[in-house]
């Protein structure tokens, strides 16, 4: 009860009633049993809310344990120069960036598709829908986070492929372009109802102010709104960057599985999760090299997306404004 | 004047021009949404039959279906569901009702904002190394279920801190006032009052696990399995068997993906009616929560 520190005296004024009758004995007893229970109680949803701690505790000791015997193998320098990565191979070779390149295009492909679109979206129905539309179209488009990213996955393989096929002659079946593309579709209600619920929380005194300087409303959308809500925008843009960059099915399914160094979207690749996934449904002994190569890559995208949050947690106290 | 007059339909024409691309924008989502529901209905209906849902996958594709994996799916939802609601549930009590200001109390939400933020294939890795060699757990329905939990103890934290923020300062004065305990407060009123808010949080978490499959495969999930794990009620005393805690087991985004992942067009068709199935399953789901939502906002009026 962090705001309200009076709700503690009634507890205090009824202990000091008690002690005044003389035959409160049994009730005293009573109130000390009641405060012992509530300590327990205390104490046992303490330990729930700890539990997240250990979570994160469990996350990052796992991956720095198993990673660790990882570079015990391969040097951290060969891990992030080397351009080949063939963990599996007879031969193999540990370099992160074919699966670092992966990642970074799907992401990009998503991202062009998700930020503007999912930011006109958040415009429009922050400042130009009626209430009832915005009401139907925000649910609507949320479902689309709803469905399951396997089923985004067949989707881009079995529909934006063959689509994408058409418009781009000689475009392979699996590329990182449908994925991306289905994947920056995913994550659109993400950009598009977290930026709008900033957008909304700027006050009505700033529009007024706009309209009355003679601003019509896209004039005051871009030009007073959307910078007074950059806070809350650019906490969206980050948590959609970091979605695309964990994404794994659509991109495990429609991108293929072969690592390939390239930056063009085109051309099929594995992402870091990709990877992982394919590792994962073959059956690789515990403690073998393949199998600390997974968490290697694991932890380079748990580097990659706590970079983003911090990021993003920067970037939102730079442009907070405080109303 | 003229210039002036001029000014102003420019500008709204602006706005008009704008309100069209804004209409083209948000349409893009909701036409591919319904894109993607045509499709799986025009590729998969044809497969969607009882015969189906009580088979087991095979390599024959007609003869294939999805018994062992929706079974899969439900018992791990029950270790989740178990795990994370109570969890998270007390987790979100604590915060909103009894933490103090201190550094500890940033700490956990802090911590709980980052978690959220990771990918769920983490959370695999992670329950692949801690609870599958470490704690020797093994590669079980109890894996897969404490995984999944682990993956929405955010989601039901956040929406618990939520509903209880939504109770007026008023409702907990008053109970005080009648000499009640922190946790008489918590339990008879803000527990009961938050109840909607807080389904709506556990039922569109639980929608977002059931269609998890990354975490799952990642701990080792099976693709083909054709057999059932142990019923919970046995014919035998003494009657009740926890054993398919134990079991390995698949998980319909599972079968899907395995089906997927074939050449063979038949199987396509297999995967088509399995995401039929998922999806079906996932927005009734969040259909449910929108409704509990809107007759909560509608019934309670503080």
């Amino acid at each position: 009860m962090k705001d309200l520190p009076m709700i503690e005296q009634p507890a205090a004024l009824a202990a000091d009633i008690s002690v005044q009758p003389p035959a409160a004995g049994a009730s005293a007893r009573a109130r000390r049993l009641s405060r012992v229970k509530e300590r327990i109680i205390e104490s046992i949803l303490l330990l729930a809310a700890l539990s997240s701690v250990a979570i994160t505790l469990g996350i990052v000791g796992i991956l720095i344990y198993e990673s660790s015997s990882f570079f015990a193998h391969v040097s951290l320098g060969t891990f992030l120069t080397d351009t080949l990565w063939t963990p599996l191979f007879a031969s193999p070779r540990f370099g992160i960036m074919p699966l670092i390149a992966g990642t970074l295009v799907t992401t990009a492909v998503a991202l062009a598709v998700a930020l503007p679109i999912g930011t006109i979206v958040a415009i429009y129905l922050s400042e130009f829908a009626p209430s009832v539309v915005r009401e139907v179209l925000k649910p609507a488009l949320e479902l689309l986070s709803a469905v399951p990213t396997v089923v985004y996955g067949y989707f881009a393989l079995q529909f934006m492929s063959p689509l994408l096929q058409k418009l781009i002659p000689g475009l392979p079946t699996f590329n990182m372009l449908s994925a991306g593309t289905v994947m920056g579709i995913m994550i659109i209600p993400y950009v598009s109802s977290l930026s709008e619920d900033a957008m909304r929380a700027v006050p009505m005194a700033l529009r007024e102010g706009a309209y009355a300087l003679g601003a019509n409303r896209i004039i005051t959308a871009l030009k007073v709104v959307y910078p007074s809500a950059l806070s809350g925008i650019v906490a969206s843009y980050i948590l959609a960057i970091s979605r695309a960059i964990g994404e794994t099915m659509i991109v495990a399914i429609a991108a293929g599985m072969q690592p390939n160094l390239t930056f063009d979207p085109r051309e099929p690749a594995a992402t870091i999760t990709a990877f992982i996934v394919q590792v994962s449904l073959g059956d690789l002994p515990h403690g073998s090299i393949g199998y600390q190569s997974i968490f290697a890559a694991g932890i380079t995208l748990f580097v990659m997306t706590l970079a983003f949050n911090i990021l993003g947690y920067i970037l939102r106290k730079r442009f907070r404004e405080a109303y | 004047m003229s210039d002036f007059k001029r000014i102003i339909a420019k500008r709204k024409r602006q706005d008009l021009v704008f309100n069209l691309i804004g209409i083209l924008c948000t349409l893009v989502g909701i036409v591919t949404l319904g894109a993607l529901l045509v499709d799986l209905i025009a590729d998969g209906i044809a497969r969607l039959d009882p015969s189906f849902l009580t088979s087991f996958p095979s390599r024959f594709a007609e003869r294939a279906g999805i018994l062992s994996s929706w079974v899969g799916t439900l018992l791990i939802m029950i270790v989740t569901a178990f795990t994370a609601v109570p969890l998270g549930v007390a987790a979100g009590v604590y915060l909103e009702e009894y933490a103090g200001k201190n550094w500890l109390t940033n700490l956990i939400e802090i911590n709980i904002a980052n978690l959220a933020g990771v990918p769920s294939i983490i959370y695999g890795l992670m329950a692949l190394g801690l609870l599958v060699y470490k704690f020797r757990l093994g590669q079980s329905v109890l894996t897969g279920g404490l995984t999944l939990a682990f993956l929405i103890l955010p989601i039901v934290i956040v929406a618990t801190r939520e509903a209880l923020r939504t109770i007026p300062q008023g409702i907990r004065e008053s109970a005080y006032a009648l000499g009640s305990t922190k946790w008489q407060v918590v339990r008879h009123h803000l527990l009961p009052y938050s109840v909607g808010g807080t389904m709506t949080g556990i039922i569109i978490a639980l929608s977002r696990a059931i269609g998890e499959t990354a975490p799952l495969i990642t701990i080792g999930a099976l693709t083909f399995i054709a057999f059932l794990p142990p019923p919970p009620i046995q014919a035998s005393p003494p009657f009740l068997s926890a054993d398919w805690v134990w079991s390995p087991f698949s998980v319909l985004p599972i079968q899907m993906f395995n089906w997927v992942s074939r050449p063979d067009q038949e199987f396509v068709v297999n995967a088509a009616a399995a995401g039929l199935v998922l999806i079906i399953v996932t927005l009734s789901l969040n259909a449910v929560a929108i409704i509990i939502r809107y007759r909560v906002r509608k019934r309670i009026k503080w």
